[in-house]
């Protein structure tokens, strides 16, 4: 075996390793493929070797083949092996493989499951540690209900290391099991205030993970985080928690206004600028929420635009990008404030960083103003002069536009101004934006009538130079504006100087090379142009012009003709037939330059925003059916390539550019055959129609359908004057521009009378038909109501996004209810072992078999509690023999009425209290879940809910033993007594202690024989006995205290049972009950003793004690341990044995009351194997912890009150529930270590000194139910707590005993 | 959420990446040729945030990136997290590699990519950053690699052997490329 081993690693050295791999690749640079291709199949025959070490090797080099963009999938069953390994190195190897190269269609990975989880229960922690980063990579959704209740189980780890990354791995559970979120939702938020540091980042880092997704549910843990926030020193999580809190604002208005104050401080104080500038964010994020009501918000908006000013001027270029980023959110909102940081901002536009650049000029979109405007866009077109870089050129022109259009074009004045801008735009080398520019041009010459002639004069001398334009016939090139001139020139025709010259350069032969789209509008406005130069020829009866333009004409047109654009040649065909028409008219002699003008009378308005949507959908016409199959939703641009229809379509012009991103939306997207089938229509129409206009494809495609389909039911249609409107290959945009100008010419021109030449106009001014609409924002997109297909394309994006977001909508989910009883985290049923899991958790076997198939813990409490009656009676059965057998002792002769009682209870309405009971341990115990939240919620404004967990186990140590046996479930006390140090078998054990426990015996007969008479209360009786017992059975030197303090109790008085030893945990498997005691030698220290108890018929071994120091409270471990590691507890528990451990701590302040979590783990050992397992504990130090019953005589006592040591006083009064004076004392002197100094009528004197010397005199004086106690000691804190103590130890009703009535 | 973790030195080779969302392989290789070509044509003095590529991201998404000598440290992250707190981690990143190798260079993430990933494992977990606090960090690496040692024990003495020897034949062992000097852990933002 040994020589195979060495053989093994002998062969292992002669393997390529990692290095040897990377080296190889790097001297086989030119053949870098082939070599690790090579390598790859040694890989392969490495993977074959039995020996995991080589394995390991082979994975870990295609783990590095894998960054190379190599598949290793085929690999990865030999991952999972090296995985599998029990060596932490190559383990390793194999989480890191699978992390890099699994996921979710990985189909191996189901067979990882019983994997993971015994890596993450390892004794090496990194082993653990190892298997959750793993699994953090590759979680499936099957991973994830599987392993989410060990995970949940890790999060209470004793080690912070685990802890943290079980924390955070949550999150990746939800994402993949949303289930889990709820049941884990208390622990997590637990987590939240774990001592850890990292483990509360981890926590805060989930939780505002999910919030960012679902805030509303989170909302009700703002007060948690608040208080975070405002105690956190780790900027790490404040930042998480103020950005959490920008993503809460919204939602609760009422939050933001709590925030501003202590944000406002954060940034006046921090020193990081990463927090700062999250301070800053969020602040502005509840400004925006809350836009009005407070007074001072403008002093906030002061304070963050002042800051950011201070991050825009800093030298770091990061901080001025996000200053800028933060700015513009203000500017959204309170654009004021920014305006006044104008020099700033353009300072920014001359940064050598070009983000900083683009940064700087959206923010000037908000900045301008009718003031500014010239000023600003000058600035930028100097910038854009000088721009290196196309991109930041093409932005500088976009937003030059977008800058001076925005809102109507409020901010220009002079729209002459604009024009030339514009003009001056089409310089720009390279842009893309040419049809921008262009769409710009028309709108303006369209809706600003007053600016025509100039706009007109100007297009003029664009179509003059259209050479140097059109040299640049990129599709979005700046020759798109010759779009727009020929247009401009052609419809406003009567504003040009000189028709012929501009007729001539619209003829140029170089005109063909520009696209076909805009060679159309050429054509299109020669007619236009020769309608007008005709009729002025007609007027002046210049025949001569009249024969140059015929001439020019038939000439020219017919390089047009041969066009290899079908729009161009087909519009240029009808022309020249005209031109020829008009010609053969004219030798008659007929003056026809009227009929020709008539063509394109009237004037073109801009379409209504809504003036789609008011063409009525013809009867029988269903827009919602499909006409053909459904075609393939993704691509507007399908058809482009091959159709000069679509394309022309698609570089589409509208009469305002800021249409046409809704167009672009509502395009409808014809299939081929109804392409054809209008192809050819519209070509029989052009054929029978002179007057066939264009199409420059302005309208949307589906509009056109409609037409064709049922043109004459239009109403539009009727309007039409003398121009032939209605043709169908004439887009309804068209159409509606030139009924739009009948019915708001007057309008307009009453308007634009009114403001003169430099006006704005409003966009959106409708018809008489549109005047319903006129105040609705101009928007194009309700079209979509008529059309099909973009309403289906825009329904599959909101498919898109529901698939992406759908994770997280998963985790949307109330958190605050309670949990339902079917709300639980799935557990593993398979576990040989484990056949009757109570507490999904642990995975202890439990004696009693009876409870198969079981698998939940929370699965139903009723189901549970069933078991615990079950498992009751089993083991109240097996007592019973066990007992009768070796000890009929007091204990035991009562034990049978008992146990007939158990078993009627199923039926009987006994079983109510035991129910309610067992009901409130769970509550305590397990299902933290719920509790968690009330009790954080509760925190704050009442301590003494019954319910919450925390509080009712503070009341427990105060709580007269009822409370006690309540808590530690009623159900499961046996008749065991525990000897410090020893283990006892049962029988011995009730043996040896009965004698020695006789005498008190008798007074619990007594007792119990009185209340034998409240059958219902018999159950709990009888386990409070077992406490009681429990508790006197431990005789030890230290306990004499307790022995001392019970002495001056009144003898007359029935005392009720007393324990001083308190639950601490107890799962199905192990309960601990704890009690303190005072080191007499030192003092500054306590000592915590801990009884296990052993519940199982196992043995349960390696028990380890660890505890979460506080810096008051620390555990005294063993030299060289550090502050987090466990101590050994030096005994094996047999089968339901218990013994007792000793912890000491050293306490530094006693006037504080303490409490200190801890964890308990421990292995299961049975005959099938062992398991780990583990119990969390709270340990509660009051202050009464740290009293030693001093005895003291009256003399001392006075001398004492009048004396100068204990000068500070403190008085409560209240009343408690006991009504005898006796009862009261000796339940102080029993609890808190009193001693009664001396005691007349109703009044006693009470003294105690603590280790640290502090003496506590108490004054008590009870009349008609109501206790009187004046107090007096050296330290006010240390006395006032001591009297809560009291306080809460009289007063409080013990949880059952509210059940019981 | 960190999306990804991608290093690269200045001629776009891939030195680690680290995805925590799935994509193929050639996907991941077009994500890194895309980031590199986005990333280089920055000049030093410019800020450290760009939008992200076509490939990975989407608007939600930005880059996050630090240029040391060689090699760029980009990190792809969504708007839950800080940008000066990633840069902030970025910084405890290399700071980390530079004390676990002891003056950090190209050549031992290359020759060491494993021992980066375990590194950076201890920092970020499935995209949530895991820890900050570079101490922490370290301990955990130690304690993680006397592990290592302790099982590899006597058995991997002749491997080792052999490695130094093979070691020995390298002339680019010679730790040429050596990262500037880190600012001081004072000068961080955080």
């Amino acid at each position: 075996m040994a020589l195979r081993k060495v053989k093994g690693t002998l062969e292992r050295v002669l393997d390529k390793n990692l290095q040897d791999l990377v080296r190889g690749i790097r001297n086989h640079k030119d053949t870098e493929s082939k070599y690790i291709a090579e390598c790859i199949d040694e890989i392969k025959q490495e993977l074959k070797q039995e020996n995991l070490a080589i394995k390991a090797n082979a994975v870990n080099k295609l783990t590095y083949l894998q960054m190379l963009g190599y598949d290793i999938s085929w690999a990865a069953f030999n991952i999972i092996e090296v995985m599998s390994s029990t060596k932490f190195t190559f383990k390793r190897i194999g989480y890191l493989a699978a992390s890099q190269s699994f996921h979710e269609e990985t189909d191996v990975l189901m067979l990882t499951t019983n994997m993971i989880r015994k890596d993450m229960s390892s004794q090496n922690m990194y082993d653990s540690g190892v298997a959750l980063g793993g699994l953090a990579c590759f979680i499936t959704p099957d991973l994830a209900r599987d392993l989410a209740n060990d995970i949940m189980t890790l999060m209470t780890s004793s080690r912070p290391y685990l802890r943290k990354k079980a924390v955070l791995i949550m999150y990746k559970v939800f994402l993949q099991f949303p289930e889990a979120l709820r049941p884990a939702f208390p622990r997590l938020k637990e987590k939240l205030e774990d001592p850890d540091p990292g483990v509360q980042s981890a926590a805060v880092n989930v939780i505002c993970e999910l919030a960012r997704k679902n805030p509303k549910n989170y909302l009700s843990l703002a007060p948690l985080f608040f208080k975070l926030m405002t105690t956190s020193t780790n900027n790490w999580v404040l930042i998480k928690i103020i950005k959490l809190f920008s993503a809460l604002t919204p939602l609760e208005p009422r939050l933001g206004k709590k925030l501003i104050e202590p944000l406002t401080n954060l940034i006046h104080s921090t020193s990081a600028m990463s927090l700062l500038y999250e301070c800053i964010n969020t602040v502005i994020a509840v400004l925006v929420s809350i836009s009005s009501g407070i007074p001072n918000h403008t002093a906030s908006i002061q304070l963050c635009v002042q800051k950011l000013r201070i991050l825009i001027e800093d030298s770091d270029q990061n901080l001025k990008y996000l200053g800028l980023l933060a700015m513009s959110r203000i500017l959204a909102s309170h654009p004021k404030s920014v305006q006044g940081h104008k020099d700033l901002i353009l300072q920014c536009l001359d940064d050598r960083d070009e983000s900083i650049r683009l940064r700087a000029l959206d923010l000037l979109y908000g900045m301008v103003s009718k003031k500014n405007l010239m000023e600003i866009v000058k600035k930028l077109m100097v910038h854009m002069d000088k721009a290196e870089g196309s991109h930041y050129r093409d932005e500088l022109l976009s937003k030059t536009v977008e800058i001076c259009s925005q809102s109507n074009y409020q901010y220009v004045t002079n729209f002459e101004w604009y024009v030339s801008i514009l003009v001056e735009l089409t310089r720009m080398e390279g842009t893309k934006h040419g049809k921008l520019i262009a769409n710009q041009m028309l709108d303006v010459a369209i809706r600003v009538q007053a600016i025509r002639h100039f706009a007109v004069s100007q297009m003029a001398l664009l179509l003059e130079n259209s050479h140097i334009l059109a040299n640049n016939s990129h599709r979005n090139g700046i020759c798109e504006v010759l779009y727009a001139a020929a247009w401009i020139c052609g419809e406003f025709s009567e504003h040009l100087s000189n028709p012929k010259a501009t007729l001539e350069a619209m003829l140029r032969p170089k005109i063909t090379s520009l696209p076909g789209h805009i060679q159309s509008i050429f054509v299109q406005n020669i007619l236009k142009l020769y309608g007008k130069i005709l009729k002025a020829a007609e007027a002046k009866e210049d025949a001569e012009l009249k024969a140059e333009v015929h001439q020019l004409l038939q000439d020219k047109l017919p390089v047009f003709i041969q066009s290899g654009d079908l729009e161009v040649q087909e519009r240029a065909c009808s022309i020249l037939q005209i031109v020829k028409y008009v010609v053969k008219l004219e030798e008659k002699g007929a003056a026809v330059a009227d009929e020709v003008e008539g063509l394109y009378a009237g004037e073109l308005n801009p379409v209504a925003p809504k003036a789609q949507r008011k063409v009525p959908v013809p009867e029988g016409l269903d827009l919602d059916k499909w006409i053909n199959e459904q075609p393939d939703e993704s691509s507007d641009d399908e058809f482009a390539g091959p159709s000069f229809f679509l394309s022309a379509d698609e570089q589409q012009h509208r009469s305002s550019y800021q249409y046409s991103n809704d167009v672009k939306a509502t395009t409808y997207e014809p299939t081929e055959e109804e392409l054809e089938k209008r192809r050819e229509m519209r070509k029989s129409e052009v054929e029978h129609n002179p007057h066939y206009l264009k199409d420059d494809g302005k309208g949307k495609k589906k509009s056109r359908t409609l037409e064709t389909v049922n043109a004459n039911d239009v109403p539009v249609a009727q309007i039409d004057l003398s121009i032939p409107l209605h043709v169908p290959g004439m887009s309804t945009s068209d159409k509606y521009m030139i009924l739009q100008q009948q019915a708001e010419k007057e309008k307009k021109m009453k308007k634009e009378k009114e403001k003169g030449k430099k006006k704005k106009k409003k966009k959106g001014k409708k018809g008489k038909e549109d005047d319903s609409d006129e105040d609705e924002i101009p928007a194009v997109h309700t079209v979509s109501t008529v059309v099909d297909a973009p309403e289906g394309a825009d329904l599959s994006d909101k498919e898109d996004d529901k698939q992406s977001n759908d994770q997280y909508k998963a985790l949307d989910m109330n958190l605050d209810e309670p949990l339902r009883d079917d709300e639980v985290l799935p557990v593993r049923t398979h576990h040989v072992v484990l056949e009757s899991p109570r507490t999904g958790e642990t995975n202890d076997e439990d004696d009693a078999g009876a409870n198969k198939g079981k698998d939940s813990r929370k699965k139903s409490k009723k189901d549970k509690h069933k078991k615990e009656k079950v498992h009751k009676k089993e083991k109240r059965k097996q007592k019973k023999s066990e007992s009768k057998d070796n000890s009929p002792s007091l204990l035991i002769s009562e034990e049978p009425p008992e146990t007939i009682e158990a078993e009627e209870s199923s039926k009987t309405p006994q079983t109510e209290p035991k129910k309610i009971s067992s009901k409130t341990k769970e509550t305590v115990e397990e299902k933290t879940g719920d509790d968690d939240l009330s009790f954080w919620l509760s925190k704050d404004s009442s301590e003494t809910s019954t319910t919450a967990p925390t509080d009712s186990s503070t009341s427990l140590p105060n709580g007269p033993p009822e409370t006690d046996v309540g808590a530690v479930s009623p159900s499961k006390s046996k008749p065991r007594l525990a000897v410090e140090n020893v283990v006892l078998s049962s029988d011995e054990d009730v043996e040896a202690s009965h004698t020695e426990k006789h005498k008190k015996k008798d007074k619990k007969v007594k007792k119990d024989k009185e209340k034998k008479d409240k059958k219902k209360e018999k159950k709990k009786l009888k386990s409070k006995r077992k406490e009681y017992e429990e508790a006197d059975g431990i005789t030890t030197p230290s306990k004499e205290n307790i022995s001392i303090s019970q002495q001056p109790t009144p003898s007359d008085v029935k005392l009720p049972p007393m324990s001083s030893y308190l639950p601490l945990a107890e799962n199905e498997a192990i309960r601990l009950t704890y009690e303190t005691r005072i080191n007499h030698q030192r003092s500054d220290q306590i000592v915590v003793s801990v009884v296990f108890c052993n519940l199982t018929k196992n043995t349960l071994k390696d028990l380890e004690f660890s505890v979460l120091d506080t810096l008051n409270t620390k555990l005294i471990r063993g030299i060289g341990q550090k502050s987090h590691d466990a101590i050994r507890v030096p005994f094996v528990l047999l089968p339901e044995a218990q013994n007792e451990g000793q912890f000491a701590f050293t306490v530094e302040n006693i006037t504080m009351p303490q409490k200190l979590r801890g964890t308990l783990t421990y292995i299961v050992k049975t005959e099938e194997g062992s398991t780990q397992d583990k119990v969390d504990f709270k340990i509660n130090l009051p202050c009464s912890t740290y009293l030693v019953a001093t005895p003291s005589t009256s003399e001392e006592f006075s001398t004492l009150l009048s004396g100068s040591e204990a000068c500070e006083k403190c008085s409560l009064k209240f009343s408690p529930i006991e009504t005898q004076l006796a009862l009261i004392l000796a339940k102080t002197c029993f609890y808190l270590h009193f001693r009664v100094v001396e005691q007349v009528d109703n009044s006693a004197s009470l003294f105690s000194r603590s280790i640290q010397g502090h003496p506590v005199c108490l004054l008590v004086k009870f009349n008609e139910g109501s206790l009187s106690v004046d107090g007096k000691s050296s330290d006010q804190t240390f006395l006032s707590n001591t009297l809560d103590d009291m306080k809460t130890l009289l007063t409080q009703p013990p949880p059952q005993q509210l059940q019981l009535s | 959420m960190i999306k990804a973790i991608l290093v690269f030195n200045n001629h776009g080779k891939p030195r680690l990446s680290k995805f925590y969302q799935y994509y193929p392989e050639d996907i991941q290789h077009q994500i890194i040729r895309e980031t590199f070509h986005l990333v280089s044509k920055r000049d030093d003095n410019v800020c450290n945030f760009l939008e992200g590529g076509t490939l990975i991201g989407g608007s939600d998404y930005r880059l996050i990136y630090r240029h040391y000598a060689t090699l760029y440290f980009v990190f792809c992250v969504d708007s839950s997290e800080s940008e000066l707190g990633i840069l902030d981690l970025i910084q405890v990143f290399v700071e980390t590699l530079d004390k676990c190798f002891e003056n950090v260079c190209e050549l031992d993430l290359i020759f060491h990519v494993d021992k980066v990933h375990y590194i950076l494992s201890e920092l970020v977990m499935g995209g949530m950053v895991l820890e900050t606090n570079m101490t922490e960090i370290i301990t955990r690496i130690e304690e993680q690699n006397k592990l290592e040692k302790q099982e590899a024990g006597i058995s991997a003495a002749p491997a080792r052997a052999v490695s130094a020897m093979k070691e020995m034949n390298i002339p680019q062992k010679i730790k040429d490329i050596k990262l500037p000097d880190l600012p001081s852990i004072g000068n961080l933002k955080f």
